[in-house]
This record gives structure tokens, C-alpha cells and sequence, in this order.
């Protein structure tokens, strides 16, 4: 039986800085997870990925990741290490905890 | 100290000329990441989870003021003020900018440094035994064969697309300092019994995936064949090597394979092969190299004042008794520096931190800086009556954390914090240990406990011989934490046994802690480590202190 889908977003690293970004619905990059455009069907996600990948003088490794959303639409991340590349290391407060 | 020679500059510089080239293609879009990604990886730059990550090798962990300040100037400049030594005797720069790469790479050529061989299925940065040189029980100083070995493997065109990565260790002490036995090569210096100098050779030991500790191909290589045997087997494993399986390629697994006898055989034929094509032996070459690494000279003199201090100060005495090694010069002493304040990174230092290292490396210890695969700094070679002051300025820096060899001196790889094969966080888990146990106040109650934590099965924070092991993992979704106990990196080495099912983050340190506990009930004394607790008793009695639901359950 097919896996139901999860809503998914498009992250990727910024080729200059190597920060963590994410794609947006107007097909920008932001570094607020926040902003992520949500693909709600396996379809959608692949056409994403595919238009992301496509960038290649603006990002590196893009890939997709599941996420939930909240009340009002908003994906959060739902593994760990997702989670971890929304802020940065846990051990100070560098990367874009300090940044955003 | 050994100074790069002219090709040594002109391959270095050449290097960095090239790479700002490529780097400059990539960004004006020349270059896919596809076609980059093998480039950038051949100079020591990787993306990791946050942002790229610039790994420069320290050949044999040695280095001088000189190179430190350098460090402590990129760090601040390119950086965020820090750089983290690693288990290869490395630092990594955590946080540079593609654009500024090229210039970071030039900055490190200025002091004869560079970034080289530290990624790639080629032969990495030649480790050594951190006290190499000022040891006590040291028979011959391991550095200039490891720089021979450096000159001979750096830009080797025929081992830089190996079946995977290789790692050589060498030691000159019988008191293995360097796990030689957990390296691809691990090399001994020994005597024969007409008293020559030569090598024990050990091979196909490493952790990972699947751990193997080394084993002996040659109880004893004159010194003069080094070379070509090391190409013998470099040769044999290019040849042989699997290549269809990553987790299967290293050589480790082909000993394992194939057997140690089979192997003996074709690393003895093939080296009778390649000793005609050497025209220089090695131990000439050797003998060249060792005139850059000839001892300081020593101030003989010794003083009462030295002990008077430590009598006068006991937090002066708690650091000798736990960061002063001895060393072969009775006036002398061997200081590390631990890396591993309560609550720290292990492993982090600031670029003030260096230069504080720099500076006391020159004014009291001949310029000689070293970085263990422990994640420390060590001044080698510092007068006895010169250690008070040293300590004074270790304290002034936050440097001087008495703690080497204790429970809180955890070897931590990044985990997930940082690296993108990680499948859990180790740092937390070593802060989170070092805070539990300093609360507990029995760090030095306990005495040498080697923990070891790694954020994933790759075993960068050596945890398979760690005497306490941790190993990180995605359980579904969720960090868990597997224990192994009885390992030993030292030339009794030892793997871990898994004790059994792993730990979520926030049952972990009381369950470490139940196990120590147990630990310091059952030793026959004080002298008696958890190590060899562990080897007398047992796993038993260590197993029902981790999991005593179980014993319930049983009873």
C-alpha cells in the first residue's frame, strides 16, 4: 500500500554561506523555516524539488522534509535533526538562532 | 620543528592558486556542486549541517607559536572566534564562507600549514603519539618517521583515489598513546635484538561500522624499508581493496576477509617488487628529517621550589597530579592542557585561548606546541619551576582544568550539532556527564575513566575503546544513546561490549551514574581503575546497575 503523504518543504544549504535555507511559495530562499512553502501532495513535492535543484548557482543539496503544521499553517520540522537546522548547535548560540 | 622546504611552498601555494580558482568558477556558475563538490573535498572543505566546514591537518599534532597565533587569526577573522581540535590531531573551522576559503588556505601557507589530504580516499593526516619527543618512556621520537611518511603520502599519485580513506599512527613508547592498533597502519618503533632501530607493523585495525582491533603483518621492519613496505601495502589494498561496498573498502575488512597470512603473503611479495625501485632508503632520509627535530636544550637545573608551590597551592598540586606527565628530563614536565572545562566543548578553543597556548609554548616550553587525539593541547618540554607560573596563566584563560584522564575528560566528536552524518548530539551528552559528576564532586574520587562519545556509527569520538563507550542513534525519530563498556585504546587495546538496549538523552547520565556508583562499591581500592574493575568482575554487576528493571523483571 502506497505511504500516505506528509506534507513536505524544500531545505537546502546557501552555496556562499552554507546556511540553512528554505524555499518559499514566491520561489525565493529564506532562512525562517516559517516561510516555507508546504507541498501537500508527493506531485507538488517533486516539482519543487526539481525547480529548487535546478538553482545550483544559488544553493547546494536541496532535499525535501516532512513537517507538521500548526493551527494557523505553519510548518515545524518533525525530525531532530530537522529541528536542528531550524536554529543551529545546541552548544552555542551561533548560526541563525543568533542571526534570525 | 620541521619547516617547510621549497617544494613543499610551491605545491602548497600552487594548491591554493588552483583551489581560488575553482572556487571562483563555482560561484560564477563554471562549476556544477557535482563537478566542485570532489574539488573543494580534496582541500579539506566540506557542508555540513549549519555551514561549511574547513578541516586542517596538524601533521603528527605538533606545531609552534608561530602556526597556534596563525590558528587563533584565522579563527577570528574567517570564523567565529574558535576552532575545534579533533581525534586526528586536526582543527576545524566551523563556520567560514565559501568566498573566504581561498584566503583562509593562503593564510595557512604563510606558516606552512594547509588543508591537503584531509578529505578523500587517500592516505590523512599522520598522527603520533602527542608526547612524542619529551615522553619518559619513550625509545626513540616517532616524528620524523611520521614526516617521512607525510612527505612520501602528500599528492602520492597512485594513493589518492584509495578504495576509502587511510589512516597511519605511529608511536615510539612501548605506553601506546596514539591507538596505533585502531588505525589502517599503526606502526611501533621497536629494537631488534642486536638492538637496530626498526618497526612493528600493525594493520587493519580501525573502528566504525565494524570495529577491528590491528593486527601484527612484521614483528620487526629495519628502518631502512619502511617506505617501500608502507607502499607494499598501500599497493596490495589499492589492488584488493573492495570498492563495491563503502562500508566494506577499508582494510581492515579485507584482513578480515581474506586473512592475515594470505595478506602477509602478498604485502612480503610485492615488497620485494617495489625495494628495487626505491633509490633512497629510509633510513637516510630519516636521519635528514630528524636534524628539525633534534631536543631543545635543557635547562638541568632542578629546584625545591617547584614542590614548595604545590605544597603552598593545592589547586597547583590537583593540576600536576592530573595534567603533568613525566618527561625524560627529570627538571621537566610535560603540561596538558585540557580542552574540557565543566560545561565545555571538548575540544574548543578560542582564538584568545591559542594565544595564551602560543605564548606560554614560548616563553616556557622551546616553542613546542602539540594537539592529542584526545582533543588537548600539551606543552612538551616545560621546567618544573616553570609550571606554577604556567598554571597561573592556564587559570587566567580558563585553561587549566584538572581533569586529564577523568571522568569529565570526554573525547566528543561534533554529533549532530555540527556534522552532517551524525544521527545524534554528543556534545550536550559530554557537558551533561561533566556538570552531573562535578555536582557529585567525585571526579577524582573515581579516577582515570575514559568516556568516549560518538554522534554516530562512524565512531569519530572513538566510543568502541572508551572505557564507558556512548554511541548516538535515531531511534525512530528520537535521539537514544547505546553504552559500551570495556574498551581500551591503549596497546592492551580493547573493544566495547554493547551493554544492551540504548538509552534515551534524559535516562542516560543516571543510569552513567548508577553504573559509577557500582563501580567505586566494588573496586578492591583506590588504585584499582574502572578498567580493571571492569576486566576483574566482569560485565555482570555494571549490566544490573544500567538496567535494573531487568533485575526485577528476572527476579
Amino acid at each position: 500500500m502506497a505511504r500516505e503523504f506528509k506534507p513536505q518543504i524544500v531545505t537546502a544549504n546557501d552555496l556562499l554561506l552554507g546556511d540553512v535555507i528554505y524555499l518559499t511559495k514566491a520561489g525565493n530562499w529564506s532562512r525562517r523555516h516559517e516561510d516555507a512553502h508546504v507541498a501537500v501532495s508527493a506531485d507538488q513535492a517533486q516539482t519543487m524539488l526539481a525547480h529548487a535543484s535546478a538553482r545550483q548557482d544559488e544553493i547546494v543539496g536541496a532535499y525535501l522534509a516532512e513537517v507538521t503544521l500548526d493551527d494557523s499553517g505553519t510548518p515545524h520540522p518533525v525530525h531532530f535533526r530537522e529541528a536542528f537546522r531550524t536554529r543551529g548547535p545546541s552548544n552555542y548560540f551561533h548560526g541563525k538562532q543568533a542571526e534570525v | 620543528m620541521y619547516a617547510y622546504d621549497e617544494f613543499d611552498q610551491a605545491f602548497v601555494r600552487e594548491r591554493v592558486r588552483q583551489f581560488r580558482g575553482q572556487v571562483e568558477k563555482r560561484l560564477d556558475g563554471s562549476l556544477t556542486e557535482d563537478e566542485f563538490k570532489p574539488l573543494r573535498l580534496m582541500n579539506g572543505l566540506y557542508l555540513q549541517l549549519h555551514a561549511y566546514m574547513l578541516r586542517v591537518a596538524i601533521p603528527y599534532g605538533t606545531l609552534d607559536s608561530r602556526k597556534m597565533r596563525q590558528l587563533a587569526m584565522i579563527a577570528e577573522k574567517w570564523d567565529k572566534g574558535y576552532g575545534h581540535f579533533t581525534t586526528r590531531q586536526n582543527i576545524q573551522f566551523n563556520w567560514p564562507k565559501l568566498k573566504d576559503v581561498p584566503d583562509m588556505l593562503e593564510a595557512l601557507a604563510d606558516v606552512g600549514m594547509h588543508a591537503i589530504q584531509t578529505s578523500g580516499n587517500c592516505v590523512r593526516n599522520v598522527t603520533a603519539d602527542h608526547f612524542a619527543g619529551a615522553a619518559a618512556d619513550e625509545i626513540e621520537d616517532p616524528r620524523p618517521t611520521a614526516e617521512l611518511i607525510r612527505q612520501w603520502s602528500t599528492d602520492h599519485p597512485e594513493f589518492q583515489f584509495l578504495p576509502r580513506k587511510f589512516k597511519i599512527a605511529i608511536t615510539g613508547a612501548p605506553n601506546d598513546r596514539a591507538v596505533t592498533k585502531a588505525h589502517d597502519i599503526g606502526i611501533r618503533m621497536v629494537r631488534s635484538e642486536q638492538g637496530e632501530p626498526g618497526y612493528e607493523i600493525i594493520v587493519g585495525g580501525g573502528l566504525g561500522r565494524s570495529p577491528f582491533i590491528g593486527k601484527v603483518l612484521r614483528d620487526f621492519l629495519p628502518r631502512a624499508h619502511l617506505l617501500p613496505y608502507l607502499e607494499a601495502i598501500l599497493q596490495v589494498y589499492n589492488l584488493s581493496g573492495r570498492r563495491d561496498n563503502k562500508f566494506k573498502a577499508r582494510i581492515k575488512i579485507l584482513v578480515h576477509e581474506t586473512g592475515l597470512e594470505e595478506i602477509r603473503d602478498a604485502v612480503e611479495a610485492t615488497f620485494e617488487r617495489v625495494l628495487e625501485e626505491f633509490e633512497y632508503p629510509s633510513d637516510a632520509l630519516i636521519s635528514e628529517i630528524a636534524s628539525h627535530f633534534e631536543p631543545p636544550e635543557f635547562d638541568n637545573t632542578q629546584t625545591l621550589a617547584f614542590e614548595e608551590a604545590q605544597e603552598a597551592d593545592p589547586l597547583l598540586r590537583s593540576f600536576v597530579e592530573t595534567n603533568v606527565s613525566q618527561h625524560k628530563n627529570p627538571a621537566y614536565g610535560i603540561v596538558t592542557v585540557s580542552t574540557k572545562p565543566v560545561g565545555g566543548t571538548p575540544g574548543d578553543v578560542t582564538a584568545d585561548q591559542m594565544r595564551v597556548i602560543a605564548d606560554l609554548a614560548e616563553r616556557y616550553g622551546h616553542d613546542e606546541i602539540r594537539i592529542s587525539h584526545e582533543q588537548n593541547a600539551v606543552l612538551p618540554h616545560v621546567r618544573k619551576a616553570d609550571i606554577p607560573a604556567v598554571h597561573a596563566a592556564l587559570r587566567e584563560a580558563g585553561l587549566a582544568t584538572a581533569n586529564i584522564g577523568l571522568v569529565s575528560d570526554i573525547i566528543a566528536c561534533p554529533g549532530m550539532d555540527y556534522c552532517a552524518l551524525a544521527t545524534a548530539r554528543s556534545i550536550p551528552i559530554a557537558q551533561e556527564i561533566a556538570e552531573r559528576f562535578h555536582a557529585l564532586k567525585l571526579e577524582h574520587e573515581i579516577g582515570e575513566l575514559k568516556i568516549k562519545i560518538s554522534g554516530c556509527i562512524n565512531a569519530c569520538g572513538h566510543h568502541h575503546v572508551g572505557h564507558i563507550g556512548i554511541l548516538g542513534l535515531d531511534k525512530a525519530g528520537v535521539e537514544n544513546y547505546q553504552v559500551t563498556l570495556g574498551g581500551d585504546a591503549t596497546e592492551t587495546m580493547a573493544l566495547g561490549e554493547r551493554a544492551g538496549p540504548g538509552f534515551a538523552a534524559g535516562e542516560l547520565i543516571p543510569a552513567l551514574e548508577r553504573l559509577v556508583e557500582t563501580y567505586l562499591d566494588l573496586r578492591r581500592d583506590r588504585s584499582e581503575t574502572f578498567l580493571a574493575a571492569y576486566r576483574r568482575l566482569g560485565a555482570a554487576p555494571f549490566l544490573a546497575a544500567l538496567y535494573p528493571e531487568d533485575e526485577r523483571h528476572a527476579a
